[in-house]
C-alpha cells in the first residue's frame, strides 16, 4: 500500500529532539516566545496497489494452479460489487465469491482509521434518496438508516446518521459564513443572481418531462427522455450559464464548486444537463429532516462498505486480481491472481458480475456493441465524442501493447472503450490534528469550503461524534485535479512527491487556518488515478454510455461508470439490478 | 570589612528575616482561609502554630554550640526554600491530600522554627559587637519594623500585584540572598564556603524560575476573571474547573460557567430531584447523567426506597475531587462515597448506547447547551436512548436552562421530549445565583400525583412544590422547533436568547 513513507517531518520542521529540549525548558518557565518551532508531523503517500494494477493491464501472471467451481463471481468490491453481492444473498444465491484487487473492500468508498477517528478516503455522504431511488431506499431500510415510515408515508431517518448541524460553512471575504451558498459581503445583484438560479433549479425538482418522468432523477437512467432537455447534454454548463446570463463570479464559483464536487471537473468540462442534474435531482423527503439533508459517518460511505461486507462475509476475497475472463459453455472462466498466497486461481462459474471501472472492464471482457460502426470508433479514439474545446478525453493505448494470454478464445477488446470514459484524478488527504481548527465567524461545520480555492475544502471526521468534548480530530481534504485535461493531470499527479502534496495542502489550508500547521500530527495523501467518471458533453445521452452497462448473459455489469456520474446511488442501483438480472438469468436456465 | 559594616549587615538581616517570616505566616493564613474557609480560625491557628514553632526554634538554638554563622546561613537557605515555595506547594497539594491541615501546619511549623532559631543566633553573632542593652534594643526594633512593613506590604502590594505564589517565591529569594551575603562577608574562604555558595546560587535560581513561571504553570491569575478568590483551578482533559470561595460561599465554575453556589444550590438540587422522585413510589434504581459534583446524588440518597444510584459523568477529575476533597465532600454530604452509589466516568451519550440496566428515575443534569457539542446532549437521539433504559412507569428530569432568559430554549427542551413520545411536566424555580431556572419532568405515562417528600429539605414542601408548575405569562410556552442532531435548534435559541438578554 505504501509507496513512499514520510521522512519529510525532519526536513520540514527540524528534528524533534531540539523541540523536546525547548519544551522541557518551557515547562520550567525559562523560555517564553523564543524558539517557537513547528512540530514535526508524520505521514506518507498512500495509494492503490499500482503494481498489481499494472500487472492486470499487462496480463503478467503465473499459470493457474487451482480451479474452483462456483455459481457466480462478482469482480470488484466497491459499492456496486458489494451491493450486487448483498442482493445475491437476499435472493437466495449463496454460492458465489467477490474478488477484489485491493487489500480492503470499498473501492472509492474505502476508509481508514487511527486512534483519533475513522475517516473516509473517498466517498463520504449520500443525500436523502428521492422517490426514483427505490433500491437505495430499500437498502436504507434494511440497514436501519431509515427506521420506519410514519403515518404520512415519510421516511423516519436514524438521526445519528443524518449529518449533524452545523452542516456546511464557507470561508468568504475573511470569515466563515454559515452554509456554502455565498452571501457574506456580496452585492445585492450577486445575491439576486444566485437566488434566481436556485429558484430555477428548485422548480426543476418537481418538473416532469413530456413522458411524465422527472426531468432529472437519480438513478440517472430514470430521468425523462424529453429531447428538449436532453439537448442540454450537448453543451457545457459554462456555455449554458453564459446563455442564461449567469455571469457574476459568485454564482459561477458556486456552480463550478458543485460540479467539481460531484463530477470531478468544473463547469467548463461537464455538460449542462449534468450540471443541472446536481441541483435538480435531489428531492428526497424525510419526516425528521429537510430535503437537503445527507447521511454520513466518521468513516464516510465506508460505513456502507462495512455493513455490506458483513453480509457478504467470507465470500469476499481481497488481493485477488481478476486479469482474464473467457466464456466457457454457457458460463464463464475467470482467471485470478491471488497476491496473498501468490497463486493463480481459475473460477468456473455459471455467471458473473463485472463491478470494475470501465477502463478495467474493457481489458477483461470486450463490450458488446453491435450499434457502432468502425468510423465512429475512430472518432472516439481521437477524442471526437467530446465536442468542441473540451479537453480530457483519453487516447486509448494501442492494443498491440498488451499481448493477451488467451487471445484464441477471447476476441480483442473493442478499441473504443480501451481508455474508458473520461475520469479525472483526485487527491484526498487525511490530516490528524491535536486541536480543532479555529477561525472567525461561523462555527466549525461538517463540510468546510474555501471560496476560490483549488480544493473543495475539508470534512471533519469527528463531526458525527456524540461525546461533547472532542479535542483531536481528523480532517479529510478533497481536491479534484482538473486544472488540465484528465490524462495530463493523471500523469502529473502520479509524479508528484509526498512533500509537494504537503506543501500544496498546507498552503491552501493555512490561508484560512494559520494555526493549523502547529497542531498537525499526521498527514496521509492518497491519489485516485481514475477518481470519478465525468459527464462531459455528449456522454450521458450519447450511445457510448449505454453500452458500458449493457449485460450480455452470463456477463452482467454493475459499475457506476456506466451511469456517467459517480454516485453511491448509481453504484448501488446498478449492483442490485445486475444481481437481479443474474438471478433471473440463472433461474431461466435451470 | 569593618566591624560597623558587619554590624549593619547583621541588623539588616534581622529586618529581612522578620519581614519574610511574617509574610510566610500571612501567606499560610490567607491560603488556609481561601481553601478551607473560616478565616478567623485559620488565621489564629496559623499564627499560633507559627509563634509556638518560633519558641521551639529559639529553644533549639541552645544546641548550636559552634559554627553559628554556618548554621545561620543554612537556616536562611531552608527558610528561603520552604517559605518561598510554601504557597505553590500548598496550592498543588490541596486537591490531592485528604488531610490538608497536615502539610499546612507542618510547613508553618517548620518555617516558624527556623525563624525562631535565627534570631538567637543573630544575637549571638552580634553580642561581641554591641553592648547588651543596645543589642536587644536594635534587634527587636528591626524585628518589629520588619513586621510592620510586611503587614502593610502584604495586603496593599503583594496580594493584588504579585499574588500569593509569586510573593512566596520573591521573599524566598530575599532569604537566600541574605544567606549568601552573610556567607560572603563573615565566612573565611574554605571548601565549605565554596560549596555553600554554589548551593545558594542554585537555590536562588530555582526560586527565580518559580517566580517567573508561577503564572504559567498555576494560572491562579484567574483571580481577575472571577469576583471571588480562586481556591482551586485545573484543566482536566475535558474542561477548566475553577472553585472560588468568598466567606462561606463556595462556587464551582466549569469553563467559566457557574455550576453552583454553595449558598443556594440546595434550591436548585432539591428542585431538580424531588418533584419527580417523590412521586415515584417504587423508584429503586436512579441514574444521574452529568452532575459529577454529587449534589443531585445527595438529594437522591435522602430516599430510603432508592437502592442504587449510578452516576455517569465524563470528567474523572471532577468526580474524584468531589469524592475526596473534604470541603467539597462536606457539600455533597459524602454522597459519592455512599455504598449505594456507583460512579462511572464515561460520556453519557456513548454509555447510554450500550447500557444494559433499567432505571426508575433518570436525571439529566448537563451543562447548558452553549455550543454545538453540548447541544447534542439535549437532542431527540439522546432522549430516545434514555427512553430505552427507563423502566415502565419511570421518569426523566432534564435541567433545561432559564425559562425567563432563554424562553425558547426552555420550551425547545420540552418540545423535544414530547417529540420522543414523553408526556412532560415543565416547572421552574428561583435560584438567587442563577435567576429563574427551569426543568422538564418527562415520563411515558402520567406520574402519580401523590407526593412523598423526604425529611430534611430546606426549600421544598408540598405547597411550594405545587406552585413550581405554574408559569406566568412572561415564561409561558411558545411554539418552537424540536431539537435534533441535524438542526441543533436548541443551541441557536439558547445563543440568541442569552445574547439578547445580555445586550
Ligand atoms: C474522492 C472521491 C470522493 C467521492 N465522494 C462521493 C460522495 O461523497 N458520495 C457519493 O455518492 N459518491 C462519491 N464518490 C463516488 C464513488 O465513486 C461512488 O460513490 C462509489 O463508491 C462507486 O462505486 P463502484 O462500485 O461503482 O466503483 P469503485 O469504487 O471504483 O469499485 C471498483 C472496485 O473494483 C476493484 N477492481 C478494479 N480492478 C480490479 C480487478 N482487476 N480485479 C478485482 N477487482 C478490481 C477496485 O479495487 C474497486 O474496489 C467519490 C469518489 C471519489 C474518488
Amino acid at each position: 500500500m505504501f509507496t513512499e513513507q514520510g521522512t519529510v517531518a525532519g526536513k520540514m520542521s527540524g528534528g524533534t529532539s531540539r523541540r523536546r529540549f525547548l519544551g522541557s525548558l518551557t515547562g520550567l518557565g525559562l523560555v517564553g516566545a523564543c524558539g517557537r518551532r513547528l512540530p514535526a508531523f508524520t505521514g506518507g503517500l498512500i495509494g492503490a496497489d499500482a503494481e498489481l494494477g499494472h500487472r492486470v493491464r499487462d496480463r503478467k501472471f503465473g499459470a493457474t494452479t487451482k480451479v474452483v467451481r462456483t455459481r457466480a463471481v462478482v469482480v470488484g468490491a466497491g459499492i456496486s460489487g458489494l451491493s450486487a453481492a448483498y442482493r445475491l444473498t437476499r435472493r437466495g444465491v449463496k454460492d458465489f465469491v467477490v474478488l477484489e484487487l485491493e487489500r480492503d473492500a470499498g473501492g472509492n468508498s474505502r476508509s481508514g482509521a487511527n486512534q483519533v477517528s475513522a475517516y473516509p478516503w473517498g466517498a463520504h455522504y449520500v443525500p436523502l434518496p428521492s422517490a426514483s431511488a427505490v433500491e437505495v431506499t430499500e437498502l436504507f431500510g434494511d440497514l436501519g438508516v431509515i427506521e420506519r415510515i410514519d403515518e404520512r408515508g415519510h421516511a423516519v431517518y436514524r438521526e445519528e446518521f443524518l449529518c449533524h448541524d452545523p452542516m456546511e460553512r464557507l470561508f468568504l471575504h475573511g470569515r466563515w459564513q454559515e452554509g456554502i451558498v455565498p452571501h457574506h459581503g456580496l452585492s445585492a445583484a450577486e445575491r439576486g443572481e444566485i437566488g434566481r438560479f436556485l429558484d430555477f433549479t428548485e422548480g426543476l425538482k418537481t418538473a416532469n418531462g413530456s413522458d411524465g418522468l422527472p426531468l432529472f432523477a437519480i438513478p440517472v437512467d430514470r430521468s425523462s427522455r424529453d429531447a428538449e432537455w436532453r439537448r442540454l447534454d450537448g453543451l457545457t454548463m459554462a456555455a449554458w450559464m453564459d446563455g442564461e446570463g449567469y455571469r457574476g463570479p459568485a454564482i459561477r464559483w458556486y456552480v463550478n464548486y458543485c460540479c467539481r464536487d460531484d463530477f470531478g471537473a468544473g463547469i467548463d468540462r461537464v455538460s449542462a444537463w449534468a450540471g443541472l442534474h446536481y441541483f435538480a435531482a435531489r428531492s428526497g423527503v424525510a419526516a425528521n429532516a429537510p430535503s437537503h439533508a445527507v447521511v454520513t459517518w466518521p468513516e464516510g460511505n465506508g460505513w456502507f462498505v462495512g455493513r455490506l461486507r458483513d453480509v457478504v462475509g467470507n465470500r469476499l476475497r481481497t488481493r485477488c486480481a481478476v486479469w482474464n475472463v473467457e466464456r466457457e459453455g454457457s458460463g464463464v472462466r475467470v482467471d485470478v491472481w491471488d497476491a496473498a498466497s501468490e497463486t493463480g486461481i481459475t473460477y468456473v462459474a455459471d455467471a458473473m458480475i463485472l463491478a470494475v471501472p470501465a477502463h478495467v472492464a474493457a481489458r477483461l471482457v470486450p463490450v458488446p456493441n453491435p450499434f457502432m460502426s468502425r468510423s465512429n470508433e475512430t472518432d472516439f479514439a481521437q477524442g471526437g465524442h467530446e465536442p468542441g474545446r473540451i479537453p480530457g478525453g483519453e487516447t486509448p493505448p494501442s492494443t498491440a501493447g498488451g499481448t493477451p494470454a488467451a487471445t484464441e478464445t477471447a476476441p480483442l477488446p473493442h478499441p473504443r472503450f480501451m481508455g474508458g470514459p473520461v475520469s479525472f484524478p483526485w487527491m484526498v488527504a487525511n490530516l490528524t490534528l491535536d486541536r480543532l481548527p479555529v477561525g472567525r465567524g461561523a462555527a466549525l461545520a461538517w463540510d468546510n469550503v474555501i471560496y476560490d480555492s483549488p480544493s473543495l475544502g475539508y470534512v471533519v471526521a469527528t463531526h458525527q461524534r456524540l461525546d461533547p468534548y472532542p479535542k483531536e480530530t481528523v480532517l479529510t481534504y478533497y481536491r479534484p485535479l482538473d486544472d488540465t485535461d484528465a490524462v495530463t493531470a493523471r500523469m502529473t499527479a502520479f509524479r508528484r512527491s509526498y512533500s509537494d502534496w504537503c506543501d500544496m495542502i498546507l498552503s491552501d489550508l493555512s490561508s484560512v487556518h494559520p494555526e493549523l500547521r502547529s497542531s498537525l500530527r499526521h498527514l496521509d495523501v492518497m491519489v485516485w488515478g481514475h477518481g470519478m467518471v465525468t459527464p462531459v458533453p455528449g456522454f450521458l445521452w450519447g450511445s457510448e454510455r449505454g453500452a458500458l452497462g449493457r449485460a450480455d448473459a452470463p456477463v452482467y455489469r454493475a459499475h457506476s461508470d456506466a451511469s456517467g456520474m459517480s454516485l453511491f446511488e448509481e453504484a448501488c442501483t446498478r449492483g442490485i439490478q445486475a444481481a437481479d438480472a443474474l438471478t433471473v438469468g440463472l433461474e431461466g436456465r435451470a | 570589612m569593618t566591624d560597623r559594616t558587619i554590624q549593619y549587615l547583621l541588623l539588616a538581616s534581622v529586618f529581612v528575616i522578620a519581614t519574610c517570616g511574617l509574610i510566610y505566616e500571612l501567606i499560610a493564613g490567607t491560603l488556609a482561609s481561601y481553601l478551607l474557609g473560616d478565616s478567623v480560625t485559620q488565621f489564629s491557628t496559623v499564627i499560633g502554630t507559627y509563634l509556638f514553632a518560633m519558641g521551639v526554634g529559639s529553644w533549639l538554638s541552645k544546641f548550636v554550640t559552634r559554627h553559628e554563622t554556618r548554621v545561620f546561613v543554612h537556616a536562611q537557605f531552608l527558610i528561603g526554600l520552604f517559605g518561598g515555595a510554601s504557597a505553590a506547594l500548598l496550592f498543588v497539594l490541596f486537591p490531592h491530600v485528604a488531610a490538608f491541615r497536615v502539610p499546612l501546619y507542618g510547613l508553618v511549623g517548620l518555617i516558624g522554627a527556623l525563624v525562631g532559631l535565627e534570631i538567637p543566633l543573630l544575637l549571638r553573632m552580634l553580642k561581641d559587637r554591641l553592648e547588651f542593652k543596645d543589642l536587644v534594643a536594635r534587634v527587636f526594633t528591626f524585628d518589629y519594623i520588619g513586621a510592620l512593613l510586611a503587614s502593610l506590604l502584604f495586603p496593599l502590594v503583594l496580594v493584588p500585584y504579585l499574588g500569593l505564589v509569586r510573593s512566596g517565591f520573591f521573599f524566598g529569594m530575599l532569604n537566600v540572598a541574605v544567606g549568601v551575603v552573610t556567607l560572603e562577608c563573615l565566612v573565611a574562604d574554605s571548601p565549605w564556603k565554596r560549596m555553600t555558595r554554589v548551593l545558594g546560587v542554585g537555590l536562588f535560581a530555582a526560586l527565580l524560575c518559580g517566580f517567573a513561571g508561577a503564572e504559567r504553570w498555576t494560572e491562579w491569575s484567574e483571580h481577575s476573571s472571577y469576583p471571588d478568590p480562586v481556591i482551586y483551578a485545573r484543566s482536566t482533559p475535558y474542561q477548566r474547573l475553577v472553585l472560588t470561595r468568598s466567606g462561606s460561599d463556595v462556587r464551582l465554575h466549569l469553563n467559566g460557567n457557574l455550576q453552583f453556589s454553595s449558598r443556594d444550590e440546595y434550591r436548585y438540587h432539591e428542585a431538580l430531584v424531588h418533584p419527580g422522585l417523590s412521586r415515584l413510589e417504587n423508584a429503586r434504581r436512579v441514574l444521574v447523567l452529568g452532575g459529577g459534583d454529587g449534589l443531585a446524588v445527595r438529594e437522591v440518597l435522602r430516599y430510603a426506597k432508592v437502592e442504587q444510584v449510578t452516576l455517569v459523568d465524563l470528567d474523572g477529575d471532577l468526580t474524584q475531587l468531589f469524592t475526596q476533597q473534604p470541603l467539597l465532600k462536606r457539600l455533597n454530604n459524602g454522597a459519592l462515597t455512599d455504598p449505594r452509589v456507583h460512579v462511572i466516568n464515561a460520556d453519557a451519550f456513548t454509555w447510554l448506547g450500550s447500557a444494559e440496566g433499567r432505571y426508575d428515575f433518570v436525571i439529566a443534569d448537563f451543562p447548558d447547551p452553549s455550543n454545538f457539542s453540548l447541544g447534542k446532549l439535549y437532542t431527540t437521539t439522546l432522549y430516545e436512548r434514555v427512553g430505552r433504559v427507563l423502566e415502565p412507569g419511570g421518569a426523566l428530569v432534564v435541567q433545561s436552562t432559564s425559562p425567563y432568559v432563554a424562553r425558547r430554549a426552555f420550551w425547545c427542551v420540552d418540545a423535544t421530549l414530547r417529540a420522543c413520545g414523553f408526556r412532560t411536566e415543565p416547572y421552574h424555580v428561583y435560584v438567587p445565583s442563577f435567576g429563574e431556572w427551569g426543568f422538564v419532568l418527562a415520563g411515558r405515562d402520567l406520574l402519580a400525583t401523590e407526593v412523598k417528600l423526604p425529611e430534611g429539605l430546606r426549600f421544598l414542601d408540598e405547597r411550594t412544590l405545587e406552585r413550581l408548575f405554574d408559569f406566568p405569562a412572561d415564561m409561558a410556552a411558545l411554539p418552537v422547533e424540536v431539537n435534533r442532531l441535524n438542526n441543533q435548534a436548541l443551541v441557536r435559541y439558547f445563543e440568541e436568547d442569552w445574547s439578547r438578554y445580555v445586550h
